[in-house]
């Protein structure tokens, strides 16, 4: 058997095996769920060194048309991938083993997160659209189990509700763009070959798509159908219903609201599920299509602008947040932004290398605010905190370094993914460029307010006065991720990551023409600038404050999107559901059914003497009709 | 061709049963061994099944009865890969509504006969390559159904079977008219009762246009009305809901899907024409099964006729199957029909054990149950990601081809309704979870222990291995057909192939 299947029957075993039996016995559970993290992350580096190759696929559907592979592909970028997908979620695993010590349902938890690791190598390596939608939803139900796992809490189970059905809604559209692709291309295989090949033949280095030129693009990947040409506007649906995948995973706007309330989970799934890796799965599956992307202009406009558009609208939001979960999660959605609107500019790289960078330092901030939670006896909102920064020192530099990582200081990793996103929106458009400055320097905004109220000032509540450092299993996995989040951009930024993700682009697309060299009137200085200025305008605002100096109540109510979904379309619909089943009970089924039965009982009533009441004579008398009239229709003759 | 075909136990079986439990023997045990018998000889035939041909397998054919004026009936019994998959599904489905059936019941010998009758009647219209038995035998079936809701049912069970009795025999009196008027419309020297024979001939001499298209909505009609096409979908939610749950199991879960089997077999292979003609009927009206039920379903209030309702909902999926009449979306129609049957058993007989041991079915008195009962959680979980469409479960396989089906068919709108229909489905089948299983814990529900006598005692998981068994054969059905649906479809696809006017 080829080795790199551990990758999956690995968590898969340990997940069948807590399911089964060990989630009474949680040590165990822990056992085999850190065990399985620690397969698939050696794995994962013996196949990035090329040391395993990709196995033989095996036919998971297959008949006249359409045939679903199970498969891998392993090029540079699902390496990357796997790797930072076990990478981070061995040490989130490390790091739930101290976080979870005293809950008694922890078996169920390692459970969880063993059929999320199952399912997110299952997108990272997944060779066609079908097998990665069946991972895709497989993630969505190890979120959902994990956003429910304290399922005694209303809000917990509302949450989990809620993350599910978001997901669902963006999958229609998924569904439907996934089945198109098939329709045009007459395969679900997202084989880097034929989707480069499917570019380079569509010959449009400047998005500029004729419907002939596609049409011969077409004649060449030879549809069994014989679909010869399809118009532009065709491909754009696709493009859009693709996307909208992307909208529900990656927590898009207006599917967005999903993600702030999935922080009803345990901090540890926060951090894995909800910032460092599911969420990206949609970016990630964006990078993995791109050149199908790249084919409608239209397309990749309307990807910049929504992840141009979620970049700002959730970096405003974070701004008036107090749950430190919550300003983390917006934070989140934000990045995300920037990574979608990395893709819709052209960069899929850039994407690439932002994705990686944030999960380190995201995945870092959420457990070092798990840690500062767990620290205080489950306090989350930053304003019962302060004056942690001497009393809890790991975890406060810790969190530190991810709140400079993520603001873009330079040296540290933020500032090149984020800078290299700014340089390819400026190339796309001015107005993309401006807006993601101008998102930097929130960032930095709400991320410097953070640490000020949080770490700073006086102790306001009797818990933050008696603070605990967590135990080594918790800070160890803190220290490695903060190493990260330092030289995750520096360093590699010429012969690594960038370049590494920059190569696979240009090998996808093999298209000489892209480059993504530094305009010369734009310059790093700018943003830094922007962020600096953040920094020290937070600072001066919010350390040693009592109270928050802005009180902004549009942005502390997320601009009422939430208001809006729960009292507007949830009602509607409710309404409706309402309406129609008023109208089967009482029309369909009262009247008009009723009215036929009642009008034959007229009709009957000289037959009242068979009306015995009881049931079984009616239907043996039913029963001998049905004899005679067969009866008499088989001898009528 | 005159051998014994092993389909013949298939029958042999449950008929034994109920002549030992009428002999005195213990009732519910016999009628288990009998259902288990059934479910192994079942699986072997999967396996011995000759898969790569496609064709009829373990064929007896044998002279009935000759009749003056009709064709000869014969006993022609034969599976393919279209009937073989609905074998398993009867046989596993009556397995577990046997053993669910409280063994305490009043009138237990009657009750797991009924049962048996059932599941023999369900059976043999699967197995049978002649419609007079085809007809007859899904009739058998029936009669227990409305007995079985008459008798043992829960509330309102006195109306809800006289509604389902009514309705139901009229549909099959429908359909029996347009089954007639198929053999009849043929020239006299070709009339038959085989459906092989019909098929052959009425491919390459098909009626006339007229005579089809009256025909056809016949068939129509009177199969609509048996699974619950809309608006002939009225006796489902309050049937199901006072149904005893082995029968809701048995009927939403087997019997239903003998109309979508006679659509695929006879109604539209040999009314090709009739089909063509009024199918844009039958798309209009699949969009209502979707929406319409849909959106009721969302209304319900309470657990047994949500699902009613749902199951009615779900039909849209095999009706949509059925107009691509190609072979992905035939396909999908076959394992679906086998994962619906899966999940909708599971789920009706999950909500029995639910109303029972808490004696609460609305969801507003609901809530926290997972607490006191973490087996009844996960296993209701399951079937609901089942019925949702999860990957990794039997129904995933199915719809994903009906939707691929129906794109290649060029029903793109159709298939953009079905694919919403997960999104509704998920809406309500995780409110269902969430308003049973989770939330605070109602106080009645505490675990008590030392109650005085005569109190509620809180309530109670599925403890022993009967109460469970039956439940988890569901879910790991369901579980190895969602994650290796190659296992079914190398039975399925070949004969599917077979079907004539294919697309």
């Amino acid at each position: 058997m080829d080795l790199a299947w551990f990758l999956l029957l690995a968590p898969l075993a340990a997940s069948i095996a807590i399911l089964l039996n060990l989630h009474r016995k949680p040590n165990y559970a822990i056992g085999a769920s850190v065990g399985s993290a620690s397969v698939c992350f050696l794995t994962a580096l013996a196949v990035a060194t090329g040391a395993v190759k990709a196995p033989t696929p095996f036919e998971w559907i297959s008949v006249p048309g359409l045939t679903v592979d199970i498969g891998m592909i392993l090029d540079p970028l699902s390496k990357g991938m796997l790797l930072v997908v076990t990478g981070v979620g061995l040490l989130v695993h490390i790091f739930s083993i101290g976080y979870m010590a005293h809950d008694p349902s922890r078996g169920r938890f390692f459970g969880g997160l063993s059929i999320f690791m199952f399912s997110m190598t299952g997108i990272v390596l997944a060779d066609n659209l079908i097998m990665l939608f069946l991972f895709w939803e497989g993630v969505g139900l190890s979120s959902y189990l994990l956003i429910g796992f304290w399922y005694e809490k209303e809000s917990a189970a509302q949450a989990a509700n809620k993350a599910f059905v978001c997901n669902r809604i963006a999958d229609f559209g998924f569904m439907l763009g996934i089945i198109t692709f098939w329709w045009i291309m007459g395969t679900v295989s997202v084989d880097p070959q034929i989707l480069g090949q499917c570019y380079a033949k569509a010959s449009m280095p400047q998005f500029s798509s004729t419907l002939q030129e596609w049409g011969a693009a077409q004649t060449l990947i030879l549809h069994p159908g014989g679909i010869s040409a399809h118009s532009a506007e065709l491909v754009t649906l696709m493009v859009v219903a693709l996307f909208c995948g992307c909208i529900g995973k990656s927590a898009m706007f207006p599917l967005h609201v999903w993600l702030p309330d999935a922080m009803e989970g345990p901090t540890p799934v926060s951090a894995l599920i909800h910032a460092a890796t599911m969420v990206a799965a949609g970016v990630y599956m964006l990078c993995r299509i791109y050149p199908i992307l790249a084919l409608s202009q239209a397309g990749m406009f309307l990807i910049a602008c929504t992840g141009c558009f979620t970049a700002i609208f959730a970096a405003l939001i974070a701004v008036q947040q107090n749950d430190i979960k919550r300003i983390l999660a917006y934070s989140t959605l934000s990045q995300l932004g920037y990574m979608v609107m990395a893709v819709g500019c052209g960069g899929p790289d850039a994407a690439m290398f932002h994705l990686t960078t944030h999960a380190f330092f995201k995945a870092l901030l959420f457990l070092a605010a798990g840690s500062v939670i767990h620290a205080l006896h489950e306090e989350q909102d930053i304003w019962k905190m302060g004056g942690l920064w001497n009393k809890i020192p790991l975890t406060f530099w810790t969190f530190a370094i991810g709140m400079i990582a993520l603001s873009g200081v330079p040296p540290f990793a933020g500032f090149f993914s984020k800078d290299y996103i700014l340089t390819v929106a400026y190339t796309y458009g001015h107005g993309f460029y401006w807006v993601g400055v101008v998102t930097a320097f929130l960032t930095a905004f709400y991320m410097t307010r953070l640490v000020a109220v949080a770490f700073f000032g006086p102790p306001r509540t009797d818990a933050a006065k008696h603070p605990h450092e967590s135990p080594p299993v918790m800070t160890v996995p803190l220290v490695i991720l903060a190493v990260l989040s330092v030289i995750g951009g520096w360093g590699v930024y010429e012969f690594g990551i960038q370049s590494y993700y920059h190569n696979w682009s240009l090998d996808v697309l093999r298209d000489d023409g892209i480059s993504y060299q530094a305009p010369a009137e734009i310059s790093s200085a700018v943003p830094s600038g922007f962020v600096f200025f953040g920094i020290l305008l937070s600072a001066f605002l919010y350390v040693n404050t009592a109270s928050d100096p802005l009180n902004i109540p549009v942005l502390a109510r997320k601009f009422y999107i939430d208001e809006f979904y729960d009292n507007v379309l949830v009602v509607l619909q409710q309404i409706c559901a309402n309406i129609v089943a008023w109208f089967d009970s009482w029309i369909l089924e009262g009247l008009i059914l009723r009215g036929a039965a009642y009008l034959s009982a007229g009709l009957g009533e000289l037959l009242r003497l068979f009306q015995t009441g009881s049931l079984q004579t009616y239907a043996y008398i039913f029963t001998l009709g049905g004899g005679i009239l067969i009866y008499i229709t088989l001898f009528a003759h | 061709m005159n051998s014994l075909s092993p389909l013949l136990l298939l029958l042999l079986a449950p008929l034994a049963a109920m002549v030992a439990i009428v002999m005195k023997a213990p009732a519910q045990r016999t009628a288990a061994i009998a259902a288990a018998l059934n479910l192994v000889l079942s699986i072997g035939l999967l396996f011995l099944y000759h898969a790569a041909q496609g064709g009829y397998d373990f064929v007896m054919d044998c002279p009935w009865a000759i009749l003056p004026g009709l064709p000869p009936i014969h006993f022609h019994l034969g599976v393919d890969g279209i009937s073989l998959p609905l074998v398993f599904l009867t046989a596993i489905v009556s397995f577990a509504a046997v053993v669910v059936s409280p063994g305490n019941i009043r009138r237990a010998p009657e009750y797991f006969c009924y049962l048996l009758l059932m599941s023999l009647g369900a059976m043999g219209a699967f197995i049978s390559l002649d419609l007079f038995f085809f007809y007859i035998f899904h009739e058998f079936a029936l009669i227990p159904t409305f007995l079985l809701i008459g008798i043992w049912g829960g509330q309102n069970r006195q109306f809800a079977s006289f509604q389902i009795t009514l309705y139901l025999m009229t549909g099959s009196l429908i359909l029996l008219a347009g089954l007639l008027a198929l053999v009849m419309a043929m020239p006299p020297d070709a009339r038959s009762f085989d459906i092989t024979t019909l098929q052959t001939y009425l491919s390459t001499h098909p009626l006339s246009l007229a005579s089809q298209s009256v025909i056809f909505p016949l068939l129509l009609i009177g199969f609509g009305i048996l699974v619950g096409l809309f608006p002939f979908h009225s006796w489902a939610p309050p049937g199901y809901a006072s149904a005893p749950p082995a029968a809701a199991m048995m009927h939403a879960g087997v019997l239903k899907k003998f109309a979508i089997y006679g659509l695929i077999r006879v109604a539209i292979p040999m009314l090709h024409d009739g089909f063509e003609q009024w199918k844009y009927v039958l798309l209009i009206l699949l969009l209502g099964n979707f929406i319409y039920a849909g959106f009721v379903t969302l209304a319900q209030k309470e657990l047994p006729t949500m699902l009613g309702f749902s199951s009615i909902m779900h039909m849209g999926y095999l009706f949509l199957g059925l107009v691509t009449w190609n072979v992905i979306g035939l396909t999908g129609v076959v394992i679906l029909m086998v994962a619906h049957g899966l999940s909708a058993a599971l789920l009706f007989g999950l909500s029995g054990e639910i109303t029972h041991r808490s004696g609460e079915n609305r969801f507003t008195e609901l809530g926290g149950l997972a607490k006191p009962a973490p087996l009844l959680a996960v296993l209701f979980s399951f079937a609901s990601m089942a019925s949702m469409g999860v990957p990794g479960l039997a129904n995933f396989a199915g719809e994903v081809m009906v939707f691929f089906g129906s794109f290649s068919a060029k029903l793109i709108p159709f298939a953009a309704v079905a694919i919403y229909g997960t999104v509704i489905t998920a809406i309500f089948q995780l409110r269902a979870i969430k308003t049973i299983f989770y939330g605070p814990i109602p106080a009645r529900y505490q675990p008590q222990s030392g109650a005085a006598a005569g109190e509620a005692t809180g309530m109670t998981d599925l403890n022993t291995l009967v109460e469970y068994v039956p439940f988890v054969l569901l879910t790991v059905a369901s579980l190895i057909i969602g994650f290796m649906p190659f296992l079914l479809l190398h039975i399925v696809e070949p004969s599917v192939s077979l079907l004539p006017f294919l697309k």
